[in-house]
């Protein structure tokens, strides 16, 4: 299992990496990992305003689906459209390739209250 | 004895000293003492010769489609079934197993699946038909609601053609009541394709019509549904599976969601039920999609075989957050329209519906020329059309039963301000020679009147 | 149509591979009506892309798929939750009688007597054996009685104007029907756990009870095959804070004569015939979920019911007006009368009526007439004692089976169980709960339900019913506890498993990858 140092993470189990006010958003390894091999990524329209906490999308594999949950407030700018064919990037490389949206932040403050890894990973060892 | 519990004395008591009891009813302790065991008033247990001579008396209180000439239809129809396909599905394999979800059991049931699934798409030009729902009506009403959704839930009005079966109204109503969604075109009695596009606008995220109507007129909708699209709504359409071997499919011209009643395709009329619920979408409604749906895949051998997929839009799953709450669905008659659609095939379908059309056209010939009687579907129509009358229509049903006549349905029983109109429905089953002693015995109708 | 030529490789070549232009599988009478052109203003299809086989081939093809399945028919069904009893084959042969088969819906009443008696007395007999006070057939399975029932219980809240009621409580060992239920009627789901024996948490379900509950759905016995020791007390917690009770009849056969669900404070429930009363399950239906409401939700059930109409003496001649009146009377709703004539006199008379603030219709005509056919056969048949005898036989045989594994499989809730349990595959390390049921298949048994339900890990729900034998049981536990040796001794032999199967284990991940629907998306390979 490993812990992206990089980037921060929140306990539904989203990470997001800075980049100014620009955050790219994925799921964790653990979390990939819990759902088995990725079958479908739903996202949603660029341009979609989303608020720190809400679903916007939905990662499915054959025995479970999940929603998605923005950590951070703002706009999607970019989604990952090589998940559409190939789903298994979030399980391969979930800090990589494996991303899904890229949220232009309206509160980037909102990212310090992320976990860091090594708290991430306590709270998953408590799970 | 029953026999269906095969436990004889000897067994119940090496049973019960297994875990220690003496009585049977030991294992039932958690039940509320006072209420536990109550008095069961029912008949005692009869013998199965007494059990099939009661359900024959009873059966013999029907007047059925075989005994008399019979035009009754308004969403059940009588067409015929080939003895091939009861052989077929009378199969314990068939009848007696469960819904596939161990695939490696299953691989008959879920390839049949897959045909139906194939069968159906191809017949009505769409991309994904399900594996069945309940029935015609319970299955547009979730085509309404996957609309909705497919929507994002923002748009609440939906458009309703009149000439939809009556009882499918109702079904759409108790559906979308807990959405709050609102109904037009009923009020107002639209279902010409210029007046249904009238009442499409930003606020509607779906147009339904029927295909034919229920009082059989054939409409075409290719600029209604263009219309619909440009307001960004969704085209639904219900449709009958037979009248699309000859006309073209609701696919071809854009249409969003189709569905239909599949009791047509080699079931019996069976007082109403187990219909067959028709569920088709175009391709990227897939995902919202309700009900079940096989897929081909492989095993580690390469080999291929069929599994239920998708399952993520299913109850047992994404449970608040699925498609639907269906599971069960009419699996079994799902397989007679598979094997029906097998046997009669390209040619054989098309002569049904062709004879169907005809035999239409002649038996409205021949009752609209009758003084009294007149035609008032408009034209085409497709196995029905309605019939004025003279006198009450529920007359006219009375008085032809007691010549073994059913001769259609007073459209009073849905539209009670339509009293003379009787419902007339002729398939290839119906012979010349019946259409035309329908026509003599409402002859005799009218002459008895001018008599008087 | 395609040829054989594509890449798919099925066991049996799917129908449209026997397809040769000119075959025919049925014959169609020639025209005895003149020729009337098909019309202009409507498009024609250019194509009609069905197969063209022979009847004969036909046949085998159907027969040889119907030889890749397990059935009833055929082998030991376990399935938990499913209740994959013998069908009784007169049921089918009742359902077939051409009195019900050739009966159409819309007959007017007086020729329908016969489907409307068998009706009436399904409803009669549903409510002897379940204390409720009114059934109606109409849903056609259970999921669509859960919704039904939802429905009446939004519809009783809002016609008192009680609208702040949007929860809808149910425990955390419910079928996913049953939340998915709750959302379709507009209302929110939220779980209620279980305590240390299987029941429901009472302090919790007291904590969350208030003036926002709308209901709570409970299944009894429970999916982990236990009766819920408190009924009345979590019965009456939702009472006093204003909600209704639903019951979820999935498992009702463990009741049979044994307890009326009424009698413990469910306001409303749905039964499924084709698990309780024995109706063939047809590879996934059709099945048929009827739905019984006490007094006070009575009203709202779907409509039409079958309502009898008595004539009391054989003073009374005019028997026919009578109805007439009485008929009149009943049809409150605007359900048009039927007026037609009655062929002969009989001393009863059933009409279908809508009950006076029913939610509507949830389908079309009345319910799955042929499975509700086969049920009323089945309780006929079995009499009120016989129907005791089926729960009495399927809760010894659930007991008895669990007590011949219990040293090999962990029972995770130790007390007697009703018509199911559910145990653990955890019989060694690495070995799941799927490897157990695909060894199982080699062995010549159908899994039992596994996975669930989900608050046990790993888990394997066993239901024999009441109609396996002693010796069945013996030889599917021999089965169980020989798997769990070679869990030990040969893993691969269950992580391969099946091996006799007309295909091994299937690729799930790639089939919902790549979703391959229907003859045309196999082209695109």
């Amino acid at each position: 299992m490993t812990y992206d140092p990089e980037v921060k993470y929140q306990k539904s189990h989203e990470w997001a990496r800075k980049d100014g006010t620009l955050f790219t958003v994925g799921i964790s390894d653990y979390a990939q990992d819990s759902l088995g091999d990725v079958v479908f990524v739903e996202l949603p329209v660029t341009g979609k305003v989303v608020k720190k906490g809400d679903a916007f999308g939905v990662v499915e594999s054959v025995k479970a689906a999940s929603d998605v949950y923005a950590p951070l407030s703002g706009t999607i700018v970019e989604v990952n459209s090589k998940l559409k064919d190939d789903p298994s990037l979030v399980n391969k490389e979930p800090f990589g390739a494996g991303w899904f949206v890229k949220i232009q932040a309206s509160n980037p403050s909102e990212y310090e209250e992320l976990l860091s890894a090594t708290e991430y990973e306590a709270f998953v060892k408590g799970l | 004895m029953i026999p269906y519990i095969p436990h004889t004395d000897e067994d119940r008591r090496v049973m019960l000293s297994a875990l220690g009891l003496e009585r049977v009813e030991d294992l039932f302790q958690a039940i509320p003492e006072k209420h536990r065991k109550p008095v069961i008033d029912l008949p005692p247990p009869l013998s199965e010769a007494e059990v099939v001579r009661e359900l024959k008396r009873i059966a013999s209180r029907n007047t059925t489609a075989e005994e008399t000439a019979f035009f009754l239809g308004a969403g059940a129809y009588r067409h015929f079934i080939p003895a091939a396909l009861e052989a077929i599905v009378s199969r314990g394999e068939f009848l007696t197993s469960y819904t596939p979800y161990q695939p490696e059991a299953s691989q008959g049931t879920l390839q049949a699946m897959f045909e139906y699934q194939s069968l159906l798409a191809d017949l009505l030009g769409m991309d994904t038909v399900n594996a069945s729902h309940y029935d015609g009506a319970a299955a547009l009403a979730e085509g309404v609601l996957l609309a909705y959704r497919a929507r994002g839930g923002e748009r609440k009005t939906v458009v309703l053609s009149s000439a939809l079966h009556p009882e499918y109204i109702e079904t759409v109503k108790t559906y979308i009541e807990p959405f709050g969604l609102r109904i037009r075109g009923i009020e107002e009695g639209a279902w010409r394709p210029e007046e249904l596009e009238g009442l499409v606008d930003e606020t509607v995220c779906c147009v339904v019509v029927p295909f034919p109507t229920f009082t059989g007129t054939l409409l075409v909708y290719r600029s209604l549904c263009m219309a619909t699209h440009e307001k960004g709504a969704l085209f639904v359409v219900s449709v009958d599976p037979i009248s699309l071997a000859l006309f073209e499919p609701p696919g071809s011209f854009g249409a969003d969601i189709v569905t239909g009643e599949g009791q047509c395709l080699g079931s019996h009329l069976s007082f109403g039920g187990p219909g067959l619920g028709i569920f088709a979408t175009r391709g990227e409604l897939l995902r919202k999609m309700p009900g079940r749906l096989a897929g081909v895949t492989c095993d580690r051998r390469d080999k291929n075989g069929f599994v239920l997929t998708l399952n993520t839009r299913e109850q047992h799953i994404r449970r608040e957050k699925a498609t639907s709450n269906i599971c069960s669905n009419q699996g079994h008659v799902a397989l007679r329209a598979a094997v029906y659609l097998s046997l009669l095939g390209k040619t054989g379908l098309r002569k049904v519906a062709e004879l169907t059309y005809r035999k239409a056209c002649y038996a409205a010939e021949r009752l609209g020329s009758l003084s009294g009687f007149r035609v008032t579907s408009p034209s085409p129509f497709f196995r029905e059309f309605v019939l004025q009358c003279p006198i009450s229509a529920e007359e006219v049903v009375r008085r032809l039963v007691e010549h073994r006549i059913v001769p259609g349905l007073p459209l009073s029983k849905y539209y009670p301000d339509r009293n003379q109109e009787l419902l007339v429905c002729v398939t290839e089953l119906n012979t010349r020679e019946e259409i035309d002693r329908l026509a003599e015995a409402l002859r005799g109708i009218q002459a008895k009147r001018e008599n008087r | 149509m395609t040829t054989r030529k594509h890449r798919i490789r099925t066991v049996e070549p799917f129908i449209w591979e026997l397809s040769a232009p000119g075959r025919v599988g049925a014959s169609v009478p020639e025209p005895d009506v003149p020729e009337y052109p098909l019309p202009e203003e409507i498009p024609l299809r250019r194509d009609l892309p069905l197969p063209e086989v022979s009847e004969l081939e036909v046949v085998r093809h159907f027969t040889r798929l119907s030889r890749l399945n397990y059935s009833i028919d055929t082998h030991m069904y376990p399935l938990g939750s499913c209740t994959m009893k013998y069908n009784p084959k007169v049921n089918d042969l009742a359902a077939s009688l051409p009195g019900f088969s050739e009966a159409h819906p819309l007959l007017p009443e007086d020729l329908c007597q016969g489907s409307l008696e068998l009706l009436y007395r399904l409803q009669t007999a549903i409510e002897t054996l379940t204390g409720f006070h009114s059934v109606s057939l109409q849903p056609a399975a259970g999921a669509q009685g859960e919704l039904t029932g939802v429905l009446m219980i939004r519809a009783f809240h809002q016609d008192r104007g009680d609208t702040k009621r949007t929860r809808i409580l149910i425990p955390d060992s419910a079928h996913g029907t049953n939340p998915a239920s709750v959302s379709m009627a507009g209302f929110t789901a939220e779980q209620i756990p279980s305590d240390k024996r299987g029941n429901v948490d009472l302090a919790v379900l007291r904590e969350r009870c208030d003036d926002t509950v709308a209901g709570l759905m409970i299944t009894n016995p429970n999916t982990l095959g236990l009766f819920e020791e408190h009924i009345e007390e979590v019965t009456s917690i939702v009472h006093r804070a204003g909600g209704l009770v639903y019951g979820d009849g999935a498992n009702f056969n463990a009741l049979l004569g044994y307890l009326k669900p009424a009698d413990v404070g469910i306001d409303v429930m749905h039964f499924n015939l084709h698990k309780t009363f024995s109706t063939p399950h047809g590879g996934g239906g059709p099945g048929a979920g009827p739905v019984g409401a006490g007094a006070l939700l009575a009203p709202y059930l779907p409509g039409p019911v079958v309502r009898r109409l008595e004539q009391r003496s054989q003073e009374q001649p005019n028997f026919r007006e009578q109805v007439e009146k009485q008929k009149e009377s009943l049809h409150r709703t605007g359900h048009s009368v039927d007026r037609t004539g009655l062929p002969e006199v009989y001393s009863e008379y059933f009409t279908l009526v809508y009950p006076e603030k029913s939610i509507g219709r949830v389908k079309a005509f009345y319910g799955n007439f042929g499975i509700l056919v086969r049920a009323f056969t089945y309780i006929l048949q079995m009499g009120g004692d016989g129907l005791r005898s089926v729960a009495e036989h399927a809760v010894l045989n659930a007991n008895y089976l669990k007590h011949l594994i219990e040293k090999t499989y962990r029972i995770p809730y130790e007390r007697p169980c009703m018509h199911e349990f559910v145990a653990t595959g955890e019989v060694a390390p690495g070995i799941h709960t799927m490897d157990i049921a695909k060894r199982l298949l080699d062995y010549g048994f159908h899994p039992p339900t596994v996975y669930f339900p989900l608050i046990v890990k790993e888990a394997l729900m066993i239901e024999p019913t009441e109609t396996e034998s002693r010796q069945t049981l013996e030889a599917f536990a021999e089965a169980l506890l020989q798997i769990a040796q070679e869990a030990v001794t040969s893993p691969d032999l269950l992580h391969e498993a099946p091996h006799d199967t007309p295909v091994g284990r299937l690729d799930e991940v790639r089939a919902a990858r790549e979703p391959i629907l229907n003859r045309r998306q196999t082209e695109k390979l």
